[in-house]
């Protein structure tokens, strides 16, 4: 099975042909999103990060900003600094693979300033985007295609309508050779046994206790028990009993198929098929986690409603209930609350949601998309100076 | 025909309430393809649970085809599921 894509010169392949202008620094942040404002076609992001981290957070932020303008849904990257930063435009620069993207740099301090680095930077995305302009669609094996699962503002039908009808779009991706990334390791905690049931070897099956053993003693040092602390006191007013029926209404978006890797936090998956990806369960934290992973299109179940969608990759959204896809229809693309007025199935909607999946990236455009979502967040380890 | 409550195992022995089912009130409930009628011992709240066959004391809960807890009093058929008489294996703090 086919989509039509854009094929880079490294092979990866991308569902959007965006031109990146990215900040490595909080101190670029304002003249990046400048030269967005002046360039059509060029999207940029803001964040607080690219100074002062430490050790391990230096890492991360650095694996998580290199694996985001490395995504193959930019088609160049022009990458923002100031000039003292820590992490500078060449640190982020060096860590992109060499076969990767067009990249540019450019530095506010060397430049002379906001204004002169406004207008340098307007040519230099100008430059990219006519480059970038040559690229066509043309039409890629679905096993190319990494599908990143989120839930957010779940209600207790999630569990019963959309994340099980996701679930049943994420097991046609694999079937088709594709890979599916569940994320969210808090929300993992009691369903661990099922998973590891799944994964595809002993390795694999650790890798799920030590991730959500992690997560526990690290909230167990913010003073919170996780297994007294949820389900949450609303969740037991909206019928959720116990943790393990929390969390396996959650990982049911997954789909059903053998976890054939965890992977750390923004790490590229090197197996195919159903992937754990070790994250926070913050709902932007988590889509820029995957998506530095290399997903190129995201499915977003809720119930209360979210508007969240992503920079570069596309987020379809999913409605546990009707009144909620009712309310919220701008932000929202698919309702699987039909399925609570018996004129849809879980089977039903997974279908729809795996036909939206392929035409999405083949370049429809999704409810955040049109209203220019971009939301873009990555954990702190409260390692700063 | 509008849904009042799903399973969304065959080896479920509780199925969740989708709409407020007022007690006394027969439900029909769909499991892998057969219809049962359950005779709704109380008022079931939309998102809560209620038992499909009578669970006794320490018999497990089973949802999604799996244990999400165990009962911890006798429960009866059609009869509301939640803190009451239900507790997690996992999500207590006085136990590994």
């Amino acid at each position: 099975m086919n989509f039509p894509g854009y094929r880079r010169r490294n092979g990866a392949v991308g569902t959007r042909n965006h031109v990146l202008v990215f900040p490595t620094v909080i101190c670029a942040a304002f003249v990046a999103e400048r030269i967005s404002r002046e360039v059509p076609g060029a999207v940029s992001v803001s964040h607080p990060h690219g100074c002062g981290h430490l050790g391990a957070e230096r890492e991360l932020v650095v694996r998580a900003m290199a694996g985001f303008c490395s995504h193959p849904n930019a088609a160049g990257v022009l990458l923002v600094g100031l000039g003292c930063e820590l992490i500078t435009p060449e640190v982020i620069a060096a860590a992109l693979p060499a076969e990767g993207q067009r990249v540019e740099t450019l530095s506010i301090q060397a430049a002379g300033g906001t204004t002169a680095a406004v207008a340098k930077g307007i040519e230099l995305a100008e430059k990219l985007i006519k480059e970038a302009a040559a690229a066509r669609r043309e039409p890629v094996d679905l096993a190319e295609l990494i599908l990143g699962t989120n839930c957010g503002g779940s209600d207790t039908l999630s569990g019963l309508t959309a994340n099980p009808a996701l679930g049943a779009a994420a097991d046609k991706i694999v079937a088709a050779g594709g890979t599916v990334i569940l994320s969210e390791t808090p929300e993992l905690i009691g369903a661990e046994p099922v998973l590891a049931r799944r994964a595809a070897s002993e390795e694999v099956a650790q890798r799920i206790y030590e991730i959500t053993a992690a997560t526990e003693a690290l909230a167990g040092k913010a003073g919170v028990d996780i297994r007294t602390a949820e389900p949450s006191p609303g969740n037991k007013e909206g019928g959720l009993t116990t943790l393990e029926e929390k969390s396996l209404g959650a990982v049911l978006k997954g789909g059903t198929t053998a976890v054939r890797q965890v992977v750390a936090y923004a790490e590229k998956p090197s197996q195919r098929g159903l992937v754990i990806m070790d994250s926070p369960a913050h709902d932007a934290v988590c889509n820029t986690g995957m998506i530095a992973a290399g997903a190129q299109v995201i499915c977003f179940t809720t119930g209360r409603g979210t508007p969240l969608g992503a920079p570069l990759v596309p987020v379809i959204k999913v409605a546990s209930n009707t009144a909620i896809y009712r309310r919220m229809k701008d932000d929202i693309d698919i309702n699987a609350g039909e399925i609570l007025a018996g004129k849809e199935t879980i089977a039903s909607v997974g279908e729809r949601i795996f036909q939206e999946i392929i035409a999405v990236a083949g370049g429809r455009t999704t409810r955040a998309e049109a209203l220019g979502h971009a939301e873009f967040a990555i954990p702190s380890l409260g390692l700063s100076v | 025909m509008p849904v009042n409550a799903l399973v969304l195992h065959r080896a479920d022995n509780v199925a969740t309430a989708v709409r407020e089912l007022p007690a006394g009130g027969e439900v029909a409930v769909t499991v892998d393809g057969a219809t049962l009628a359950i005779m709704l011992l109380q008022a079931i709240p939309p998102g809560h649970k209620f038992a499909l066959e009578d669970i006794a004391p320490g018999g497990d809960i089973t949802k999604y085809g799996e244990t999400i807890g165990q009962a911890t009093a006798p429960i009866k058929r059609g009869e509301h599921v939640h803190l009451h008489n239900v507790a997690g294996l996992r999500g207590r703090g006085d136990r590994p």
